[in-house]
């Protein structure tokens, strides 16, 4: 036992390397789906058939196609036409897009739980559409999305292991580097386990607090 | 200053209004009556370009009523609406509601706004209630900031979508109360109402509607204790004595 936590004890640096990478690429890829996906939702709920279309596709296919291969896509294919970047930067817009999709069915369900009758008198005192998604909306949109925000939060930090595929050297990339040197996989992938539970109890406790003080309303 | 010309408007196949016509003038209160799905509502919200209508005309002082058109906006500041279910907005106060058509949308500095709306609730009876958000006011409480809200706009006119269908009953009389201020200080009013002892007391007209088209019109204690089409007659007994 006391020889596995003096392995466990020099493995830890090497792991922690991997945790700041994986805490970067879960906070980036989260600003990049909320933003995407802001917009998705907005773009969705605008009048126009056409920007309706090209948001209903894009959420369609991208929650078809696995996020992996979405990853590999963006690092593997992109090249192909010019596109070049670090895996770093593919792993967080691959991850940022990927995300866009379910934060937009989140948000959507915010917008479009507001009653229809306080659209109605918002625009009965002059507000544009702009102005009403502003003011009426999104305030709102924002408390009810909350909840399942936090529960999309667990999910990314969790899922930010797939970016390990592409070579970014995260959590699971350093574990896997470790365990194929020194054939120690019990130690090892028990501690990435407990290091990304440490890091997902948390945004547990955030999101469950979110859950109980938005659930009235 | 509101000019309804045979409007037509149907949802799919079904013609809800066929082909109806009035002018209201400035200071006038025009009360519609009439059986549920006459058309009564929808003909109020179309005056309020929220819903399109397929033939005819509506005008404000000659200026069409088109809900896709950007004149819509200045339309709707010249004459706003109280709907049934007061349509408050949650999130925000009593008196961030009253403010938020003056600061958003005329573009009044916050200071002025607050001093504005405040004035609004007084006059509604909600000057103690000005905190409070919609939750934790009554239906009748929350209509009245509705019509402070609608007030606060400095319109000409004020639609009213059935007030009280959605009160309890000893919450009725404080804003019916309200409203019959409102038309003492000469705002132009078309209310659309069950409330047979307000039409009688403050409308100067009444429009009786059934099945899209206005079955009989006039100054509304004609209308009401004297009315010569059937229909009306019939109207009437039922809701005056539902027993």
């Amino acid at each position: 036992m006391s020889e596995a936590l003096a392995r466990a004890s020099a493995y830890l640096p090497v792991l922690l390397e991997g945790v700041w990478v994986t805490i970067a690429v879960t906070v980036l890829s989260l600003l990049v789906s909320t933003v995407l996906g802001l917009f998705w939702a907005i773009l969705g709920w605008t009048k126009v058939p056409a920007f309706r279309a090209i948001s209903r596709t894009f959420i369609t296919v991208i929650r078809g196609i696995p996020i992996i291969v979405q990853l590999f896509y963006i690092y593997f294919v992109m090249p192909d036409i010019g596109i070049n970047m670090t895996a770093f930067q593919a792993g967080v817009i691959g991850m940022g897009i990927a995300y866009s999709a379910y934060q937009a069915e989140n948000f959507r369900a915010g917008i479009e739980a507001i009653d229809r009758g306080q659209i109605e008198a918002a625009q009965s005192i002059g507000m544009s559409d702009s102005l009403i998604m502003r003011r009426v909306i999104l305030p709102q949109a924002f408390r009810i999305a909350l909840p399942p925000y936090g529960n999309t939060m667990i999910m990314m930090l969790k899922d930010s292991s797939l970016v390990s595929t592409i070579t970014v050297a995260e959590l699971t990339r350093q574990g896997q580097l470790i365990a194929a040197s020194t054939f120690d996989n019990m130690t090892v992938f028990t501690l990435v386990a407990i290091i990304y539970l440490i890091m997902a109890l948390p945004l547990t406790y955030l999101a469950r607090q979110l859950e109980r003080r938005y659930k009235k309303t | 200053m509101i000019s309804v010309r045979d409007i037509h408007k149907s949802y799919g196949s079904a013609e809800v209004i066929r082909g109806i016509s009035f002018d209201v003038e400035p200071g006038e209160v025009v009360c519609i009556i009439g059986p549920s799905g006459s058309g009564k509502s929808t003909i109020l919200r179309c005056i309020n370009g929220l819903e399109t209508y397929q033939k005819g005309d509506i005008l404000i002082d000659g200026t069409r009523v088109d809900p896709e058109d950007k004149s819509i906006k200045a339309i709707r500041q010249r004459v706003s609406m109280v709907f049934q279910r007061f349509n408050l907005f949650p999130h925000r106060t009593a008196i961030e509601n009253v403010m938020e058509g003056p600061v958003y949308v005329m573009g009044m500095p916050r200071a002025k706004a607050r001093e504005l709306a405040a004035s609004y609730l007084d006059k509604v009876g909600l000057g103690d209630k000005m905190d409070s958000y919609p939750d934790n006011l009554s239906g009748g409480q929350q209509q009245r900031v509705a019509i402070a809200r609608a007030l606060a706009m400095q319109p000409e006119a004020i639609l009213f979508d059935e007030p009280t269908s959605a009160l309890d009953p000893e919450l009725v009389g404080d804003v019916l109360g309200v409203m019959r201020q409102v038309a003492e200080e000469g705002m132009t009013m078309v209310v659309v109402t069950h409330e047979m002892g307000f039409a009688r007391e403050v409308a100067d007209r009444v429009l009786f509607l059934e099945g899209g088209v206005i079955v009989e019109q006039g100054p509304a204690g004609e209308v009401l204790r004297n009315p010569q089409e059937l229909r009306t007659q019939s109207f009437l007994k039922r809701v005056l004595n539902p027993l």
